[in-house]
């Protein structure tokens, strides 16, 4: 540890030449570009939104977050209960029909880019709910990034599943979920009223926006 | 708790103010209850709420069932309560189905028991039975633009068959 004090201070002082020198920034520096080092801040940096819906909700935002499991491992444990504030959300238990359009209001509320993860089996595919009051499969009404298997996944399953997403985070995909998912031109705009359809300045801004994230 | 023969002797006394109130009259696991005409609920409660002697005061639990197979095929189903005996009492109103296009209807008993406006509610909601008189009613539990009556025996379990190759084999 002093060896090492005692070298930068000589590489600070120019004392430092030649071999000497190109050690030392070898041993110091990690070469990577701007887009790698972004995906690594990011992945490594996840806001999850505080949200559960049914009994999965106690392994994944309750558990994972505790000292036993520990969450802020990897750089998620601010947990955030407004969507605006969130990247990630977890759908941790069956979506009721009634339910289901809340749940997308959440996620068009949340900022990009931002993920989802359907966490057990009831929110990946309807589970052991097969009746008229469940959302057989949440990527019906919404885009989904993860899936975690499980009834429910043990929180070791969701950590894991983290560090999928993480992964999928540093290898850049769209930022945009409609980009990721080929979705652009699924957008609706509210219909119905008179103030309803967008003003032909906000159409064209939104254009614009778009055009910006792809260039 | 009413036993066998005070039961009877309810059903006698029913049936001396309101002649064909009374269709049957049921004890099963300690359990008294009345099968009544639906036309009749109304004044049947009533008269069970306020008789001296009854006064069945508590409505703890009003709820539907869909008996399919039989006839008639709908029964609401009110549980009574004397708080001071702590005697049950159940009173089924038998429902006939009135066919593809109209709903069952019955009286609402909201004005006697005040707490069974949610309930008549969610049944409504679930098996599409009519209260008459309802203050409010519209569907409680299912979201608004609902369509069809999830808790009758004929409707479909919904959901989506899972492919797996063993459903595939066996269920084809």
């Amino acid at each position: 540890m002093r060896e090492r004090q005692l070298r930068a201070r000589d590489m600070l002082r120019g004392d430092l030449e030649g071999d000497e020198l190109e050690r030392y920034v070898e041993e110091k520096v990690v070469m990577t570009n701007f887009e790698k080092m972004l995906g690594w801040a990011r992945s490594n940096s996840i806001f999850p939104l505080t949200f559960g819906l049914a009994c999965c909700a106690i392994e994944a935002p309750i558990s994972i977050v505790t000292a036993r499991y520990d969450l802020a491992r990897f750089g998620a444990e601010a947990l955030r209960a407004s969507p605006r504030q969130a990247d990630m959300i977890i759908l941790s238990g069956r979506v009721s029909i009634k339910m289901a359009p809340v749940v997308r209001r959440l996620y068009d509320q949340m900022l990009e880019p931002k993920w989802a993860v359907s966490m057990g089996a009831c929110s990946s595919s309807g589970g052991m709910f097969s009746n008229y009051a469940v959302v057989q499969g949440a990527d019906k009404f919404m885009p989904i990034d993860l899936h975690i298997p499980g009834c429910p996944p043990r929180p070791e399953a969701v950590l894991y599943g983290f560090t999928k997403l993480q992964r999928k985070i540093q290898g850049n995909p769209d930022q945009g979920w409609r980009a990721r998912y080929a979705a652009e031109g699924t957008e609706e705009w509210a219909r119905g009223g008179p103030r309803s359809a967008p003003s032909a300045e906000a159409a064209e801004a939104y254009l614009a926006a778009r055009e910006l994230i792809r260039a | 708790m009413p036993d066998a023969a005070g039961l009877e002797l309810i059903r006698g006394e029913i049936e001396a103010d309101h002649a064909g109130a009374v269709l049957d009259t049921g004890f099963e696991h300690g359990r008294a209850s009345l099968a009544i005409a639906p036309e009749q609920a109304l004044a049947v409660l009533t008269w069970l709420r306020n008789s001296p002697g009854h006064e069945y005061g508590f409505l703890s639990s009003l709820h539907a069932a869909d008996y399919l197979p039989a006839e008639p095929r709908f029964a609401v189903h009110y549980e009574l309560l004397n708080r001071d005996r702590v005697e049950r009492i159940r009173v089924k109103a038998l429902l006939a189905d009135p066919g593809e296009d109209s709903l069952p209807e019955i009286d609402s008993c909201c004005e006697l028991f005040p707490t069974a406006e949610f309930q008549e509610r969610e049944v409504f909601d679930f098996f599409g039975i009519v209260f008459r008189g309802h203050p409010d009613l519209r569907r409680i539990l299912l979201p608004e633009d609902y369509v069809g009556w999830p808790q009758r025996r004929d409707f479909p379990v919904g959901g989506e068959p899972v492919t797996f190759t063993y459903n595939e084999k066996n269920y084809g």
